[in-house]
């Protein structure tokens, strides 16, 4: 089954951080896209740009309407993720703990709707 | 020979029959449909399916040589149909052949494999909500339907019967596994089964009169899965110690009230009354717990029903044992009812003001507030202590609190026997 992993963490820490510190947290998310690909896990996954970048478009009555900022405005933004391919729900949590976000911030595990479910 | 039955005896026959089947194979069957399809309600659907055609086919033909095997050919061929039905369009007939040949891969006359620990760790699992968690467990394993589990949980059968179909789709959907975890996963993920069953004694316990046969029968069911972890599980201690800590409760049932449906408590009650079988099977279990050599919060409340029964039977206080095996479980779960029951054994050993500020404080736990055996046991020792007027008050709030109309009426007369 495949899993979207959702990472929600504080964006703002980062720049508060030193240029080791960030140097080491980069590491470890590239140490554990390595453990996911050497397991068959990985699908893709991606780092997003800060929430300061993201637009919300919505057609309202006909009309677009597009607006500046995420859609949810919330202590922790959406700033990642990963989709993976897992035999079940516990591997999936198992990957998700792994994960260094979860150490720094709350991971969503959320299961694909496959093609077979329609 | 079906011949020369006649139909009355027949329709009885059968109805034995399947009912002797239900007992003792339903939540087997049931966990081996839905472990192969993660559909626990397609499982159940063409169980209870597969039991009416029993009811009337095995009247007209007999009851067949291996009823089990014929229930489960019949429940796998409508589950098959189901499947067929619902995803006509959608699903490719590759998929539906793969799931008729994952459910074929028993012969009928084998013996079907017992899945349903596993169907338990996936009904208790970490993903669901912990509310619903015991719920799941007695109607899956067991087919207890939405009305009786709700009236047993208190909630209407409608609420339940929507949480319960919300879990089994998440089941299925969220791919929660139906698999008993491995050895480093087990000891937390058996904790969470553990609890789900003492949940549902707990909710039989509370009609300690036995006068709701819903609320009895619930605890009798919660005996039946102790025991059956503990049978599938020997060699967790946990389980064997969850299997003695209802067995001690239980034991006690006919004790709890007097013939006039007082409530007794129990340093009054008479040991004569208890049933010795359960006591002694609960002992048994316990010291074979004992003897794996990993203590746990289930033991440890075990040996705390075997403490408070010896002494009430023998006369001889053991409080320091007794405050001794509290503050070993307050180490486990601090938990305010473990906090509570220490104060109280507390209060017997060093007087009713140790006991008092033993006590956790409301400040620190805000849900103590509505906490009955917090307000009963508070007002006892401030009884003890001579703070009458106090005491009084505070028997007012767990009298306000109580559910059930014999424990109000003790703590009524505890209340109105305090000097003015």
């Amino acid at each position: 089954m495949q899993y979207l992993l959702l990472l929600h963490a504080n964006e703002a820490v980062f720049s508060t951080m030193t240029p080791e510190q960030q140097q080491q947290g980069l590491a470890a998310y590239m140490a554990y896209n390595e453990a996911l690909t050497k397991a068959g896990a990985y699908v893709g996954g991606n780092r997003l740009r800060p929430v300061s970048t993201a637009t919300t478009v919505r057609i309202e009555d006909g009309k677009t309407q597009v607006l500046d900022g995420p859609y949810a405005d919330s202590k922790e933004q959406l700033g990642g993720y990963y989709l993976i391919d897992v035999p079940d729900l516990d591997a999936a949590l198992a990957w998700a703990a792994r994960c260094p976000g979860a150490s720094h911030g709350i991971i969503e595990v959320r299961p694909i709707w496959g093609m077979e479910d329609y | 020979m079906p011949g020369s039955i006649n139909p009355v005896e027949g329709d009885e026959q059968a109805q034995s029959a399947a009912d002797a089947v239900a007992r003792r194979s339903y939540g087997k069957l049931v966990a081996f449909l839905a472990a192969r399809t993660h559909d626990v309600a397609a499982a159940e659907d063409a169980l209870s399916e597969a039991f009416a055609a029993a009811l009337s086919e095995w009247p007209r033909n007999g009851c067949p040589a291996n009823p089990e095997g014929w229930l489960l050919t019949v429940a796998r061929r409508k589950m098959i149909d189901v499947f067929r039905g619902q995803n006509r369009r959608q699903m490719m007939s590759v998929e539906i052949q793969s799931i008729a040949d994952v459910l074929a891969d028993v012969p009928t006359n084998a013996e079907i494999p017992d899945e349903r620990l596993a169907m338990m760790f996936a009904c208790a699992h970490p993903a669901l909500d912990p509310g619903i968690r015991a719920p799941m467990i007695l109607q899956a394993v067991l087919g207890l339907d939405a009305a009786r589990i709700a009236s047993a949980f208190l909630t209407s059968p409608a609420a339940m019967g929507k949480r319960l179909v919300r879990s089994k789709v998440k089941i299925r959907q969220a791919g929660i596994p139906f698999r008993v975890p491995s050895r480093d996963e087990l000891p937390a993920r058996l904790d969470v089964v553990l609890q789900a069953i003492y949940a549902a004694f707990s909710e039989g316990w509370t009609d300690p009169g036995g006068a709701d046969v819903v609320r009895r029968d619930l605890a009798e069911e919660a005996i039946y899965l102790a025991r059956l972890v503990a049978e599938l599980l020997p060699q967790e201690p946990e389980a064997l110690g969850l299997l003695a800590l209802v067995l001690y409760a239980e034991s006690r049932r006919k004790a709890r009230r007097s013939l006039a449906g007082e409530f007794i408590p129990l340093d009054r009650q008479d040991p004569a009354l208890w049933n010795t079988h359960q006591i002694d099977e609960a002992e048994y279990v316990l010291h074979r717990a004992g003897k794996l050599g990993s203590i746990g919060r289930f033991q440890l409340e075990a040996a705390l029903q075997s403490a408070h029964a010896d002494r009430c039977r023998t006369g001889r206080p053991n409080w320091p044992f007794v405050i001794q095996l509290y503050d070993a479980l307050f180490a486990f779960a601090e938990s305010p009812v473990v906090a509570i029951n220490r104060a109280v054994a507390i209060s017997q050993l060093q007087g009713p003001d140790a006991g008092l500020a033993a006590m956790p404080s409301l400040d620190t736990d805000s849900r103590l507030a509505q906490y009955q055996p917090y307000w009963a046991a508070r007002a006892e020792l401030l009884a003890r202590s001579g703070a009458f007027a106090q005491a009084s008050y505070t028997y007012e709030i767990a009298i306000g609190l109580e559910r059930d109309d014999a424990v109000r009426r003790f703590l009524e007369t505890r209340r109105s026997a305090l000097p003015a």
